[in-house]
C-alpha cells in the first residue's frame, strides 16, 4: 500500500492553484493524479504517484548515473 | 514501463550480488521496514541470491497489518449503518475484525466502496449529501499527505458529511521500538523507499547516531533492494554506521517539503496501537485542533466496542521480525488468503501473504 509507481505526465490543469491536477500515464492505463505538491512539472515529465497524489518527481540524472554505475560493476569484475 | 523495467534488469542483479558475496565476511540480520519490500524479495527469490551470513527479516511496514482490530470493528459497525457510505481502499475489505470483516459486512447490505484515492471520497460526499461518508484511513507517512489534502479539501468546500477513521501511523517510532526490544538483533535497516519520499531522512539520521546502525533508504525493485543490501553490508563490514540514500531517483534528503507542511497542519502526533504489537508512543497522527469535525470516532462516538484478536494468529511476533510465518501453526492450515485469521494474511503487503504465494515453505508442525 506505500507503493508509488513511475507516471508520465500528459497534460496538467492548473485552473485552481490549491489543488492542481495532471493526467498521468501508467503503462497503458490513465488516471489523474493531484501535482499540487511538485514543482515545476511540465507534460513528459515522469512523476511518483501514490494514492491520487504526485510525490516526487523523478530524477532522470540520478537514474541514469545509478544505472550506468551499476553496469560499470559488472565491467570492472569482467577486466580484473 | 520506463523506471521499472531497468531495475529488474538481470546482468545488474548479478553485479549485485556478486558484489554483495565479495563485501560480505561476518553474519549480519537486516530488516527491511516496508511489505512492499518484503512481497520483491519473495517474489524475486533475492534472499536466495544472497550469502549465507546475510538474513533477512521482514518489518512491521504494512499499514493494513498493524492497524488494530478495534478499528477494524470500529469500521465494520460504520460500514453497517445505513446513515453511512464507508469507503476503503481494497486491502482492507477481508481484513478480519472481532466478529467480521468489511466484506461481509458489504453482503449484508452495507453501502461500503473501494476507493483509489482519499480525493474520489469527497465527490461521493458531494453526490450524498443525505448520507454520512467516511473514509477508512489507513497508511504510514506515504498515504498521510493524500489523507490529509482530503481534510483539508472538505474544509475548504464546508463537506459537513466527510469524515475519517483515522489509522494512519509513523514509521520512525516503529524502528525504535524495536531497536529497544530486549530481543532485537538488527544489525541495519532498509528503510521505505516511499515513506522517505514524503518525509526525507533527516529523522533516520537520528536513529542511526543513537543506535549506531545502518539505515539504508531502499526502492522496491530487485536493483533498488539489493543496492540497499549492498549500502548497508558496506557500512558494517567496515565498522561504519550512517544514512545513506539508495533510492535516489525518488527520495530527496528533505522529502517532500509541501507535503510534510500539510501534514503538520493537519495532524499531530499522538500514541497508536499497533496491531499483534502494542502501544507505539507518538506514532500515530491525529487530527490537529480546528479539524476534529472530520474525525469519525468523535463523531459517530465509537469508543466503547470490545475487541479481541485471534488467539492462534502470531502476528506481532512476526511483524517485529522475531518468527517467520512458517512457525506459526496456523500458517497454510487455519490461516490461508482465503481464509485469514490475521492481516499479513490479507494485505498485499502482508508477510504472511508473501510466503503463501512465492515461497514453497511449509508450517513447522507440517514437517
Amino acid at each position: 500500500m506505500c507503493l508509488a509507481v513511475p507516471g508520465q505526465i500528459i497534460s496538467i490543469d492548473d485552473s485552481d492553484p490549491d489543488l492542481k491536477m495532471a493526467r498521468v500515464k501508467f503503462g497503458d492505463a490513465i488516471r489523474d493524479v493531484c501535482i499540487q505538491w511538485v514543482e515545476d512539472l511540465k507534460p513528459g515529465d515522469y512523476i511518483m504517484a501514490h494514492v491520487g497524489t504526485a510525490l516526487s518527481k523523478v530524477d532522470e540524472e540520478d537514474a541514469v548515473f545509478t544505472l550506468e554505475s551499476l553496469r560499470a560493476m559488472g565491467e570492472i569484475d569482467s577486466d580484473i | 514501463m520506463k523506471y521499472i523495467d531497468e531495475y529488474r534488469d538481470k546482468l545488474l542483479v548479478e553485479n549485485l550480488v556478486r558484489e554483495i558475496r565479495r563485501e560480505t565476511a561476518r553474519e549480519w540480520t537486516l530488516m527491511e521496514i516496508c511489505g512492499g519490500q518484503t512481497h520483491s524479495i519473495l517474489k524475486y527469490g533475492l534472499h536466495d541470491l544472497l550469502p549465507e551470513q546475510i538474513s533477512l527479516i521482514h518489518g512491521p511496514g504494512c499499514p493494513v497489518c498493524v492497524t488494530s482490530v478495534e478499528i477494524i470493528d470500529r469500521a465494520a459497525e460504520l460500514g453497517g449503518n445505513p446513515k453511512v457510505i464507508l469507503c476503503s481502499f481494497g486491502d482492507m475489505m477481508r481484513v478480519p475484525g472481532t466478529h467480521s470483516d468489511l466484506l461481509s459486512v458489504r453482503a449484508k447490505g452495507g453501502d461500503i466502496r473501494i476507493v483509489y484515492s482519499p480525493l474520489d471520497v469527497l465527490g461521493i460526499a458531494e453526490q450524498n449529501p443525505e448520507k454520512e461518508v467516511v473514509f477508512l484511513a489507513v497508511g504510514f507517512e506515504t498515504t498521510a499527505p493524500a489523507v490529509a489534502l482530503a481534510i483539508h479539501q472538505a474544509s475548504k468546500r464546508k463537506l459537513d458529511n466527510f469524515s475519517v477513521l483515522n489509522s494512519l501511523v509513523q514509521v520512525p517510532p516503529a524502528v525504535e521500538a524495536l531497536m529497544r526490544s530486549d530481543q532485537n538483533r538488527i544489525a541495519g535497516f532498509l528503510a521505505a523507499g516511499h515513506v522517505c519520499t514524503v518525509m526525507g531522512y533527516q529523522q533516520y539520521t537520528k536513529l542511526s547516531e543513537k543506535y549506531k546502525i545502518p539505515i539504508v533508504v531502499t526502492g522496491f525493485e530487485p536493483v533498488d533492494i539489493l543496492f540497499g543490501i549492498l549500502g548497508a553490508i558496506r557500512m558494517l563490514e567496515h565498522n561504519g554506521y550512517g544514512v545513506e540514500n539508495a533510492y535516489g531517483r525518488s527520495v530527496r534528503p528533505e522529502g517532500n517539503l509541501a507535503a510534510r507542511e500539510l501534514l503538520q497542519k493537519i495532524f499531530v502526533n499522538e500514541d497508536r496501537k499497533w496491531r499483534g504489537i502494542g502501544t507505539i508512543p507518538d506514532s500515530g497522527f491525529l487530527l490537529a485542533p480546528g479539524y476534529e469535525r472530520f474525525d469519525a470516532e468523535i463523531r459517530f462516538q465509537l469508543n466503547l466496542i470490545e475487541s479481541e484478536d485471534s488467539e492462534l494468529c502470531m502476528a506481532g511476533e512476526i511483524l517485529t521480525g522475531h518468527k517467520k510465518p512458517s512457525e506459526c501453526r496456523a500458517f497454510g492450515i487455519d490461516c490461508s488468503p482465503e481464509h485469514p485469521l490475521g492481516a499479513p494474511m490479507v494485505s498485499s503487503e502482508g508477510v504472511c501473504s508473501a510466503y503463501y504465494r512465492y515461497t514453497r515453505v511449509t508450517a513447522v508442525h507440517q514437517k
